[in-house]
C-alpha cells in the first residue's frame, strides 16, 4: 500500500518535472527540474530493488551531468527568446511528425506477439540472495578482474599518450615551489613602505623582490584581478 | 581463479608502473637507466613465462600452455631488441624520453595477454592495449611531421579495425551464446548449430585481425605509417605486434573454430595469396627501404598464413617457426636501418647503401645475411621457415598455394638481392656515422641466429611442435 503510494507520488512528481523541463521559461528553471525529475526517477529505482541503479543515478546524472548542464546554460549567454521565435509556426508540422511517430509506435505494439516463455527471460539471471550492487560487484572485481585491470592500463596508457604527445616544458614559466613557499619567512617578503601623500607607491616598493622581465605583465595582472568577480 | 597463471604479465606492469614513477621523480634525463631497467624487467618476465605452469585461470579468461609460453618468449625477446636499438638512435631525433621503454613494456603487458587469450573480450582488450601503445610510439617524434602522420592515421584506421573486430565479436556472442573459447568450441562441434550470422562474425574477427598483421586486403596503412614512424618504432610494429596478432588468429582460428575449418580456410588462403602477391609485386618500386620492409613485412605474413589455412599442428609449427626467424631477420635489418646515418642525419633510400662493402664491410655483410634470409636462400634461416610452412602446405595436398608462395619468393628475391647489389657493385657513397655499440650488438645477434640456425634447429623446432599440439591437441 505504502510502496504503491509512494510509487505514485515519486511518478507523478517525475512526470511533472519533465513537464516543467521543456515548458519552463527559464532555462536554469528547467535544469534545476531535470535535477528533480532525476531524484524521483532514482527513487523509482529504489521502489522496483534497483538500489545500485538509483544511486548511479543521483551520482552521475545529478552529481556530474546536470551540475554540468547548470554550468553551460549560466555561461552561454543563449537568447532564448529568439529561439522560441518560430514556435507557433513550426508547430503545425511538429505536431505532425509526433503525430506519425505516435502512429507508427501504436501500430507496432499493436502488431507485437510475444513468445510464449518470453516473459521469462525478461530479467538478468542473478543470484537470489545477494544484492544487485554485491551482484555486479562480484562480476566486476571477481569474475573479470583481469579484464578491469587490462582496462585500466589501457587507461594509464592513453594518460602517458596525451602527456608525451603534448606536454612541453615551458622554459620561463615560474612554477610553484612548495616548500620554498613555506620556508620563508614574513620579513622577508613584507616591506613597510612609507607613501607620501599624494604620490602613493611605486612597483619598487612593493614588488620584492623585482622580477627581472615580468614586471609589466605583473602589474597589469593585478589590476585585472580586481574586476574578475563582476 | 588460479591468478597466478598470470604472474608474468601481472610483473611485467608493475614493472612498467615502478619504471614510470622511477622516471618521473628522477631528475635529469632518465631515459637510458629507464631503457636498462625495461631490458630488466622483460628478461625477469621470460625467467617467469618459462616457470609457470600449464592451465586456465580467471574463470576461463585466461589460458596458459605450451603455445602461450612459446608466443609469449618471442614477443619479449623482439620488445627487448627494440629497446636497445631505441638507445642508438633516441639521442639523434630527441626521442630521449622515459616513456618510451615504458610504452614499449605495457604494450608487451597487452600482447602477452593476447597470447594468453581464452575469451573474446581477453583478445579484445589485449588488443586495445596493445595497439593504443603502439599509436603513441608512432606518433613519439612528435615534432617530425611524418611521425605525427603516422600516428594519427594508424589510429584512424585501427579504431576501424578495432569498430570491425567488435562487430565480429557480438556476431558471434549473439549467434552462439559465448565469448568463452571452451564454450565456444563445444558449441560448434555441432554443425547444425553454425549459423550465417556467426560465419559473418568470424570473418569480422579475421579482418579485424587481418589489419594487425597487415595481411592484404587490409595492409594499405602500413607502407605510411612503417616509413612515417620513428625508426626503431618501425622495428618494434614490424615484429612483436605482428607475432601476437598472428598467434591470436591461430589460437581463435585453430581453437575454437577449428570445426569450421571449411569456413574459414578459404578466406586465409585467399587473404595469403594476395598478401604473398602484393608483398613481392609492390615492393620492387621502392626507393626508400623502410616502404621496402612495409611490403616485405606484408608478404611475410602472407607466407606464414599458408601454415594457418594447412589447418593442420605441422602448419602450426611451422608458423610459430617461420614467426621466429621472421623477428630475428625483421630485427637485424632495421638495426641496420637504424644505423644509416650520414653526419648526422638518417638516410632511408635504397641508393645510399652503394658501396657499403667498401666503407662499413661488417654492416654490409649482415644486411647481406638478412638479405638472403628474407629471399629464402638457404641455409639462413628463412629458408628453414619457408620450408617447414610449404611442406606442411604440401602434405595437406595444397599444391597451388605452395607454388604460388615459392614463385612469389622468387619475384621477392629480385629486390632483395638488388639491395645486395648496390651495396656490393655500386659506386661507393660517402661513408656512414660511427654506429653506437648497442645496434651493433643487435645486428650481430640477429646476424648470428640467422646464420647457424640451420646447425641447431632442433631445440626451436621440439619447442614449436609442443606448442602445436598444446594448440590442436
Amino acid at each position: 500500500m505504502i510502496a504503491a503510494l509512494a510509487f505514485y507520488l515519486f511518478a507523478a512528481i517525475l512526470i511533472g518535472s519533465a513537464v516543467m523541463v521543456v515548458t519552463a521559461r527559464n532555462p536554469v528553471h528547467s535544469v534545476l527540474f531535470l535535477i528533480l525529475g532525476f531524484f524521483n526517477a532514482a527513487a523509482l529505482f529504489l521502489l522496483a530493488g534497483a538500489e545500485f541503479l538509483a544511486m548511479i543515478l543521483v551520482i552521475v546524472y545529478v552529481g556530474a551531468v546536470a551540475v554540468l548542464f547548470l554550468f553551460v546554460v549560466m555561461m552561454l549567454d543563449i537568447n532564448f527568446a529568439q529561439m522560441r521565435e518560430g514556435f507557433q509556426r513550426y508547430a503545425p508540422v511538429g505536431a505532425t511528425v509526433g503525430a506519425m511517430l505516435l502512429l507508427e509506435l501504436g501500430i507496432v505494439l499493436g502488431g507485437w506477439k510475444f513468445a510464449p516463455d518470453a516473459a521469462n527471460f525478461r530479467f538478468a539471471p542473478r543470484i537470489a540472495e545477494l544484492e544487485n550492487t554485491a551482484h555486479l560487484g562480484q562480476l566486476l572485481y571477481t569474475d573479470y578482474i583481469l579484464l578491469f585491470q587490462l582496462s585500466g592500463l589501457v587507461l594509464l596508457v592513453a594518460m602517458i599518450g596525451a602527456i608525451v604527445l603534448t606536454l612541453r616544458d615551458r622554459g620561463p614559466s615560474r612554477r610553484q615551489i612548495i616548500a620554498r613557499q613555506i620556508a620563508r619567512k614574513a620579513s622577508e617578503t613584507m616591506v613597510m613602505v612609507d607613501a607620501p601623500i599624494g604620490t602613493g607607491v611605486g612597483a619598487a616598493d612593493y614588488l620584492h623582490p623585482i622580477p627581472e622581465a615580468a614586471e609589466k605583465p605583473d602589474t597589469h595582472e593585478h589590476a585585472h584581478a580586481g574586476h574578475g568577480g563582476h | 581463479m588460479n591468478w597466478t597463471l598470470a604472474i608474468p604479465e601481472i610483473v611485467l606492469s608493475c614493472c612498467g608502473m615502478a619504471i614510470l614513477l622511477y622516471g618521473v621523480l628522477s631528475r635529469g634525463n632518465a631515459f637510458f637507466m629507464s631503457s636498462m631497467l625495461s631490458v630488466g624487467a622483460l628478461l625477469l618476465t621470460g625467467v617467469l613465462v618459462l616457470s609457470t605452469d600449464a592451465g586456465s585461470g580467471f574463470f576461463g579468461l585466461f589460458i596458459t600452455d605450451a603455445f602461450s609460453a612459446y608466443i609469449k618468449l618471442t614477443i619479449l625477446v623482439a620488445a627487448a631488441l627494440s629497446i636497445v636499438m631505441a638507445l642508438g638512435y633516441a639521442e639523434h631525433a630527441n626521442m630521449q624520453r622515459f616513456e618510451f621503454p615504458v610504452l614499449i613494456l605495457l604494450c608487451s603487458v597487452g600482447m602477452l595477454v593476447m597470447a594468453s587469450a581464452s575469451s573474446l573480450m581477453t583478445l579484445y582488450m589485449g588488443i586495445e592495449l596493445m595497439s593504443l601503445s603502439i599509436y603513441v610510439l608512432a606518433a613519439f617524434a612528435r615534432d617530425d611531421l611524418r611521425s605525427s602522420e603516422a600516428g594519427l592515421k594508424y589510429f584512424v584506421l585501427g579504431a576501424l579495425a578495432s569498430g570491425l573486430l567488435l562487430y565480429g565479436i557480438s556476431l558471434v556472442y549473439g549467434f552462439a551464446g559465448s565469448m568463452s573459447f571452451d564454450a565456444l568450441g563445444a558449441a560448434l562441434a555441432d554443425p547444425k548449430k553454425v549459423s550465417a550470422g556467426l560465419v559473418t562474425g568470424i570473418v569480422f574477427i579475421v579482418a579485424g585481425l587481418a589489419f594487425k598483421i597487415s595481411a592484404v586486403p587490409f595492409h594499405m596503412w602500413t607502407p605510411d605509417v612503417y616509413e612515417g614512424a620513428p625508426t626503431p618504432v618501425t622495428a618494434f610494429m614490424g615484429t612483436a605486434p605482428k607475432v601476437a596478432a598472428m598467434a591470436l588468429l591461430v589460437r581463435s582460428l585453430a581453437g575454437p573454430f577449428s570445426d569450421l575449418l571449411g569456413q574459414w580456410q578459404q578466406l586465409i588462403i585467399l587473404v595469403s595469396i594476395a598478401s604473398m602477391l602484393l608483398g613481392s609485386l609492390a615492393a620492387i618500386g621502392q626507393s626508400n627501404i623502410k616502404r621496402l620492409m612495409a611490403y616485405s613485412s606484408i608478404g611475410h605474413m602472407g607466407y606464414a598464413l599458408i601454415g594457418l589455412a594447412a589447418g593442420t599442428p605441422a602448419g602450426i609449427r611451422g608458423v610459430l617457426i617461420y614467426l621466429v626467424t621472421y623477428v630475428f631477420m625483421n630485427s637485424g635489418t632495421f638495426a641496420c636501418i637504424i644505423a644509416m646515418r650520414r653526419r648526422g642525419r638518417a638516410v632511408e633510400g635504397i641508393a645510399d647503401l652503394g658501396g657499403l662493402s667498401k666503407t662499413d664491410p661488417g654492416l654490409a655483410l649482415a644486411l647481406a645475411i638478412f638479405m638472403f634470409s628474407m629471399a629464402g636462400i638457404p641455409p639462413f634461416s628463412g629458408f628453414w621457415g619457408k620450408y617447414f610452412i610449404f611442406s606442411a602446405a604440401v602434405a595437406q595436398g595444397m599444391w597451388p598455394i605452395a607454388v604460388i608462395g615459392v614463385l612469389t619468393s622468387v619475384i621477392g628475391a629480385y629486390y632483395y638481392v638488388r639491395i645486395i647489389k648496390v651495396m656490393y657493385f655500386d659506386n661507393a657513397e660517402p661513408a656512414f656515422d660511427a654506429r653506437p655499440a648497442s645496434l651493433s650488438f643487435v645486428a650481430a645477434a640477429s646476424c648470428i641466429f640467422t646464420t647457424f640456425f640451420f646447425l641447431f634447429p632442433a631445440p626451436l623446432v621440439a619447442a614449436a611442435d609442443a606448442a602445436a599440439r598444446a594448440l590442436l591437441g
